[in-house]
């Protein structure tokens, strides 16, 4: 741990403390151990959500580097034409472009412009901060919302036990473009997401990180036990952390699983899973699904 | 420089190509597809030095040459109606962000029903987005706006958006003898993009900030005052093409036959053609008519204007919009313009021309005895006869 403060205090804060995010907030973490994987040279694309909120108001950036804000679901098409005219004046050599979305506007409303942007080749960066619902809007469901959360827009009820279903798989979909480089991370294992960005920014054309972000607010978990959070997600199987790299699958895998009732009681938007009798059936269900993402990638050290 | 028979859409994509765009976006839509493929075929055969992307839709076309722009480059990009309308959030965001974005858009009526042909309603619902709005009578202006459009809008002065709008087929399809100016002259007139400006690392800058209720109406005002001060600005740029070029541009409209007009026909774009013979009928049979063709929309000439049209004692607004369950946008402004001013004309308006139904002499000379008789609020032009136009509410 000394270490990480040492080498914290020598590098380059290319995302300025003084923002806005709430106590917690895992994508305002996250947001600058990617700038600090990427350095100087780069040019940050970023859609409407929570993170163009807390840090870009009118006089008070927190961005060290060049930052461009446009709307909600046109980042990856603002990102191609950054792309494309440092191609056309001869400096895509020295520049790289990032995009940098919520689960929201990658998964759902921006999908379209995403889809054109890796189909298309532009030699793009986009990063995911994944925290599974609308957080800047209140808390509503998106496509990456797991199954059976509950958020505003997806309550539980008497006819109803939270999100209705599973998470959208998108690392995959975007894998299924052909493009050379996607991975997920997690804002829990900085190395593994310092070294997973410096790889992708060596690759040529369009790549894709999905980091997932817990968010104390929207998840109803403690604001001191973010870290904490992330890395049990990717331990227990419900957020496997992988890249697949040229078409070869590199696995972070780890010694002891978690179960998910470990994780899911953290947090207030799976507290309705739990009666007074324990877990419901559907905590079972949950733990499938943990299950099969361990069997599919091998995430458990052998 | 030789005249070229040229199709309209060649004759853009070949004006263009002198303005030396470095990204060219866009996204087929009919009548603005042989625009761009026009250009496609031109970077294709590197005769521009630029980047054409063929984008998932126009929203992505708009983006792209929104994030072009803002990384400091000559952008290009071209719709029509629906398109137009799909791109309608990123205009605003455009004009709001300051980037001298040039569009051509191929006027065509929008859906319901679907009708792929002309009429200027997609562009009148952008009016208020805060860019530059040119409307073109013929495929040699519209190349010839699209020249200005680019100084203009990069004037540090005023960099806000410019759209040229060019009435779909009329212009686009139809073959014309075009005046293509030379490399040479273009490249004096219009000199390379310096943006005031633009993402780059060696001196990072934070653009499209949010502002709150303290600070957001303040960015308001300053386009409102930059497309004030474009006016002047249109004039100058429109004086200098006449000079340079030996062939006139009439900058914020053209007056045909004012002098002691005492009734003033007022049109946007192509129609403009078919008003002036009716004109020249009319005034052969000695009644005293003319023609204002305003080509400045946005930002609205309204002391020209009012200079131009205060001896006038009916103005007749023929337009092919309507602000539904309003009146025509243009017939609106223009009452508005003499509200509040001594001069008070008789201002009637007509809708014609939707959908692309032909306008033809007999419906303009029509109208403007219409009005001569009574003032008319909002009237269709030429409805049929033959439908149960209440229908649907009976």
């Amino acid at each position: 741990m000394p270490k990480v403060k040492e080498r914290d205090k020598s590098c380059d804060h290319l995302f300025a403390s003084g923002h806005t995010a709430c106590p917690g907030c895992g994508q305002s973490l996250a947001v600058r151990l990617v700038l600090r994987a990427a350095g100087r040279n780069v040019i940050v694309v970023n859609s409407t959500g929570c993170l163009e909120i807390f840090s870009s108001k009118y006089g008070e950036s927190s961005w060290e580097v060049p930052y461009i804000h446009s709307l909600f679901e046109n980042i990856a098409a603002v990102a191609s034409g950054v792309e494309s005219a440092l191609k056309a004046t001869g400096r895509l050599d020295d520049v790289r472009v990032i995009a940098m979305g919520g689960d929201g506007a990658t998964a759902d409303i921006g999908f379209g412009a995403i889809s054109g942007m890796m189909e298309r080749g532009h030699d793009v960066l986009y990063v995911c901060y994944d925290n599974e619902a609308y957080m800047n809007t209140g808390i509503q469901r998106s496509g990456c919302t797991p199954h059976y959360a509950r958020t505003t827009t997806s309550p539980p009820g008497k006819a109803s036990l939270g999100n209705w279903r599973p998470k959208k798989d998108l690392p995959q979909i975007i894998l299924a473009h052909g493009v050379p480089y996607v991975a997920t991370a997690t804002v829990g294992y900085y190395a593994d997401l310092d070294k997973k960005v410096k790889r992708a920014l060596s690759i040529r054309g369009p790549k894709y990180i999905q980091v997932h972000v817990p968010c104390p607010l929207g998840w109803g978990s403690d604001s001191s036990r973010t870290i904490e959070l992330a890395k049990i997600a990717a331990n227990s199987g419900l957020f496997p952390l992988y890249e697949v790299d040229h078409g070869e699958l590199k696995v972070r895998r780890f010694g002891k699983k978690i179960p998910v009732e470990e994780y899911l009681n953290m947090q207030v938007r799976f507290r309705h899973l739990f009666g007074k009798d324990g877990a419901r059936a559907e905590v079972h269900e949950i733990q499938a699904v943990a299950d099969a993402n361990i069997e599919k990638y091998g995430l458990m050290a052998k | 420089m030789p005249k070229k028979m040229l199709q309209g859409c060649r004759a853009i994509a070949e004006m263009v190509t002198l303005c030396r765009p470095k990204v060219v976006s866009a996204y087929p839509i009919t009548p603005q597809t042989i625009i761009v493929e026009e250009l496609a075929q031109i970077v294709a055969n590197g005769d521009l030095s630029a980047e054409f992307v063929n984008v998932e839709g126009e929203h992505s076309a708009a983006s792209l040459v929104l994030g072009a722009s803002a990384t400091g480059v000559r952008v290009f990009t071209a719709t029509s109606s629906q398109g137009l309308l799909l791109m309608g959030e990123v205009v605003f965001n455009i004009a709001g962000m300051r980037l001298p974005v040039v569009m051509v858009n191929a006027n065509r009526s929008v859906s319901a029903p679907l009708n792929i042909w002309n009429d200027q309603q997609d562009s009148m619902i952008m009016r208020d987005s805060g860019w530059i709005q040119f409307y073109a009578e013929n495929n040699q202006e519209a190349c010839d706006l699209i020249l200005q459009a680019y100084r203009i809008a990069e004037d540090h002065r005023v960099m806000l958006p410019v759209m040229v709008c060019a009435d779909g087929f009329v212009l686009p399809h139809a073959y014309e003898n075009v005046d293509m100016p030379s490399q040479e002259d273009v490249d004096a007139f219009l000199p390379p993009f310096e943006s005031m400006y633009r993402l780059d690392p060696d001196s990072p800058l934070t653009m499209g900030a949010f502002a709150e209720p303290d600070k957001y109406m303040e960015t308001r005002y300053m386009i409102q005052r930059a497309l004030e001060g474009a006016v002047p600005i249109i004039e100058d740029v429109a004086r200098d093409f006449t000079k340079t070029f030996n062939r006139t541009s009439y900058g914020l409209f053209e007056e045909y036959r004012m002098d002691d007009a005492a009734t003033v026909v007022v049109v946007l774009g192509s129609m403009a053609g078919t008003v002036k013979e009716v004109v020249d009928e009319l005034r052969a049979q000695g009644q005293k008519v003319g023609l204002l063709r305003l080509i400045t929309y946005r930002p609205l000439p309204v002391e020209a204007l009012y200079r131009a049209l205060s001896n006038a004692e009916d103005i007749v607004v023929m337009e092919k919009a309507l602000s539904l369950g309003s009146s025509g946008p243009l017939a609106t402004d223009l009452r508005a313009i003499f509200q509040s001013r001594p001069a008070n004309p008789r201002i009637s308006g007509f809708v014609i021309g939707l959908g692309g139904r032909d306008v033809t002499i007999n419906d303009i000379s029509d109208s403007i005895s219409k009005a001569h008789q009574q003032v008319v609020e909002t009237d269709f032009v030429a409805l049929r006869d033959d439908m149960e136009l209440e229908g649907i509410n009976a």
